[in-house]
């Protein structure tokens, strides 16, 4: 939550007016609310990835990065700064532009019991290289018999950037989420970027890490734990960012942002949302999240991407098979508008889900909502 | 026999089977610009690294030229024993078993599935094992090999048992992948067999990584004289995919150890390589990314050999990558399931009659590397042994129901946490079989 507070969004949008307005009411009810104790250093998610990937690396020669411009560029959005320098043109790949056939070569390495890091410039262009993710990687160790394990990452930033248009902006959560044999994580603060990144190349099995391009330079708090070198998080947990009871709000990525702030003014009016990070799409993290609603008896669930067959769909028909008797009102879903991204920025403003979605949501689960016809 | 001799009886070989071939016409220097889709049988071999486009044109009608001379003066370096033959005997009795054991096997397949034992889609070798045996005899059991969907033979051939392949086929638990992958997905890690893989072109980046590997442990990870070479089979269709031409650009680029062999059967299940592909000479498409691109007959194990020594020994030495076009034939259809209508009958008599088994067979007996009775005394043998292949993969079992979940990540926290807040996979009921997910 204090987060929220720090925020220096890098690109414009309303949620800046809202944050002013917010700003001396959260430093208030900042302190006690804080989950971990004395952080005094601050990272931005950029620094955090950066530095995670360079520890992975010195760690274990087996680790090696590639992807377009991550070499001298120093990352297209100067995630991989300075690993070039460190460790040479052996392990920091910069290729040409050929996903598809450096994909395969990620994961014919990975066969090998290598452990490649492939980056791609935005999640947009991994459907270059889909076939390659799903087909080679996630499907081998099931299809081998466990003969072919395959420890790669693809990661890249995910979802809406500012005004690129309809194809650079999708979200492809749900699309991996939905492949047995993926793991899927989706990291907000620079603690879960940290922690997320290095769990992703420790582990072996293949990782699809999203990043988000607006959260790479905004900053966090992190404690001394997180900065060690042998900070991990564990994959398929997800963390309760604020505590609440009266309404359960699931988030990943920018979102959980976002719906912090709701929660902010939420607690206003009365309502204690709880909002959960996701962190770990597959394996979802079901029990922390029905645990969540038999505790709150609602549900509202927030992601950006396309609304059919999305994140928000699966959550909440895993809530209404497990917690059915426990649901005081319908679960609710947010998700970006049923459209391919337009470019004008009041429209785009309009297809991605805003904090007064989420408020919206959040007061008709408690019937507290104005009465309106059909929502948003 | 002299040196001159020695072309001559390749000429021996070649001349026995080509038929009615166009390309028996070729001579050793003809260049490469007729019309004709195969033009002779011979390798062209390009030995001078290429420094202009402008140099490729001049040096492909000059290392047409030299092909022969460089087939001629080789030989007498590549036998031991000194005689001025292409192979020994024991190399001849081995290729002849392992290009048996192809067809045997594939041959009972077909008797499997028509009789229902198996099921899915089946793609058979027949008529190009050749090119399995060529290649993959001259490989160690650490280089790796990446296949299609027409990998039985390149899995018999690296030494997977016929027994594990057939138990596979049959979808039990004794396959050499659990019953999990199937006619189109072998892999084997013991012996390097990587797959496996059902779309085309899919391999081909795959076999660019595994090569990639075998450079990277050699100059980062420091493993002394890690020289291991990746072959990756595929055909003529995926000669047009793009993922061909990434690898083509980046094996060159980074000079990796792998060798690219297009088996050119000339069809893609009915879709024939010359009604699809603008320019159909698929070797020339290796000169164009910087690398050498030979083609030879693929009916012909032997020649199919010579041209593999070269190019693996290349890929060896670190010089980099080849590709090579086989000019080949599958006598069956694309799968089992293909009423393979729409070839010319005497297209397939035409390839039928240089069948590479009954070649060889030729040449050893004329060469009297092994008499004819030492041959049927092989055959007879590869018939037990897939007789026997056969009888135990009927009695193996089927897998048990938990294998389900088996496998699907290496680290099986994967599954996630169930609503018991601990790990699916330590719920008991998950080694059962019998837990939900």
């Amino acid at each position: 939550m204090f987060g929220v507070v720090r925020q220096k969004v890098s690109a414009g949008g309303s949620p800046l007016t809202i944050l002013g307005q917010t700003l001396p009411f959260l430093r208030a009810v900042a302190s006690p609310l804080r989950s971990y104790s004395s952080a005094a250093k601050e990272m931005t998610v950029r620094d955090a990835l950066n530095s995670a990937l360079d520890e992975e690396m010195s760690a274990d020669p087996r680790v090696f990065l590639m992807g377009e411009e991550v070499g001298e560029y120093q990352g297209a959005y100067k995630i991989s700064k300075g690993l070039l320098d460190k460790y040479g043109p052996d392990r920091v790949l910069d290729t040409p532009i050929t996903e598809a056939g450096f994909t395969g070569i990620g994961v014919g390495a990975a066969y090998h019991g290598l452990k490649p890091v492939v980056e791609f410039m935005t999640f947009n262009f991994s459907m270059q290289a889909i076939d390659h993710i799903i087909n080679s990687a996630a499907k081998s160790n099931y299809m081998s018999a466990g003969q072919l394990s395959v420890p790669i990452v693809f990661r890249g930033p995910n979802g809406a950037a500012a005004g690129v248009g309809a194809q650079h902006s999708q979200c492809y959560a749900a699309w991996y989420a939905s492949c047995p044999g993926l793991k899927v994580l989706a990291p907000y603060s620079s603690e879960d970027a940290r922690g997320l990144l290095k769990a992703a190349i420790r582990d072996p099995d293949p990782v699809v890490f999203l990043e988000n391009e607006l959260l790479y330079g905004e900053s966090f708090p992190v404690s001394a734990e997180v900065l060690d070198s042998s900070f991990c998080l564990p994959i398929g947990k997800a963390k309760i960012e604020k505590e609440g009871k009266d309404v359960t709000i699931t988030a990943f990525s920018k979102m959980v942002g976002l719906a912090l702030q709701a929660a902010d003014i939420l607690a206003k009016e009365g309502i204690n949302a709880e909002v959960i990070n996701l962190r770990s799409i597959r394996p979802l993290d079901r029990a922390t999240i029905n645990a969540s609603v038999r505790k709150t008896n609602r549900l509202v669930t927030v992601e950006e991407g396309f609304p059919q067959h999305g994140i928000g769909a699966e959550i909440c028909t895993s809530v209404v098979e497990e917690s059915f008797g426990y649901l005081d009102a319908p679960v609710e879903r947010i998700a970006g508008a049923d459209v391919p991204m337009p470019y004008a920025a009041n429209l785009e403003r309009t297809a991605v889900p805003q904090v007064e979605d989420i408020v919206r949501a959040a007061k008709r689960a408690c019937y507290r909502s104005m009465p309106m016809a059909a929502a948003a | 026999m002299s040196a001159a001799s020695l072309s001559s009886s390749i000429n021996v070989i070649r001349s026995a089977s080509f038929v009615s071939d166009k390309s028996a016409l070729v001579s050793n220097a003809r260049p490469s610009s007729s019309s004709s889709a195969f033009l002779g049988s011979t390798a062209k071999l390009r030995f001078n690294p290429l420094s202009s486009p402008a140099a490729s044109l001049r040096s492909s009608v000059v290392a047409a030229a030299a092909a022969s001379n460089v087939v001629k003066e080789k030989q007498p370096k590549s036998s031991p024993s000194g005689s001025h033959l292409l192979i020994t005997k024991e190399e001849g009795l081995e290729l002849y078993e392992d290009m048996v054991l192809g067809r045997a096997f594939e041959d009972m397949c077909a008797q499997m599935y028509y009789r229902g034992k198996m099921f899915g889609f089946v793609h058979l070798y027949n008529g190009q094992e050749a090119v399995s045996t060529g290649f993959i005899k001259l490989l160690k059991q650490e280089d790796s090999v990446v296949s299609t969907y027409r990998d039985h033979v390149h899995a018999l051939s690296k030494g997977v048992p016929a027994r594990q392949v057939m138990s596979e086929l049959f979808g039990k638990e004794t396959g050499c992948c659990r019953g999990q992958g199937g006619s189109m997905h072998m892999f084997s890690k013991e012996h390097n067999l990587i797959g496996g893989f059902a779309f085309i072109g899919e391999g081909i980046p795959i076999a660019t990584g595994a090569a990639f590997t075998s450079k990277y442990k050699r100059e980062v990870l420091k493993e002394e004289g890690c020289d291991h070479v990746t072959v990756a089979f595929f055909g003529d269709g995926t000669a047009n995919n793009g993922q061909f031409f990434e690898c083509l650009n980046m094996a060159q680029l980074w000079k990796l150890p792998i060798i690219f062999v297009v088996e050119n059967n000339l069809w893609a299940i009915g879709m024939s390589h010359l009604r699809a592909t603008s320019d159909p000479q698929i070797w020339k498409k290796g000169p164009a990314f910087g690398m050498p691109g030979v083609h030879v007959d693929g009916m012909d194990v032997l020649k199919v050999r010579e041209v593999a020594k070269e190019a693996i020994g290349r890929a060896r030495r670190g010089e980099g990558p080849t590709l090579v076009e086989c000019e080949t034939y599958r006598f069956r259809g694309h799968s089992l399931a293909d009423p393979d209508e729409l070839r010319d009958p005497a297209e397939k008599a035409r390839y039928a009659s240089r069948d590479p088994i009954t070649a060889l067979k030729k040449y050893m007996i004329e060469s009297n590397l092994a008499s004819e009775a030492e041959l049927k005394a092989i055959n007879k043998k590869i018939d037990e042994l897939v007789e026997d292949a056969v009888e135990f993969a009927d009695a193996s079992p089927p897998p048990r129901r938990s294998q389900l979940l088996e496998n699907v990540f290496a680290d099986p926290k994967g599954f996630g946490i169930g609503p018991d807040g601990r790990y699916r996979c330590e719920d008991p009921k998950f080694t059962e079989g019998t837990a939900k997910v």
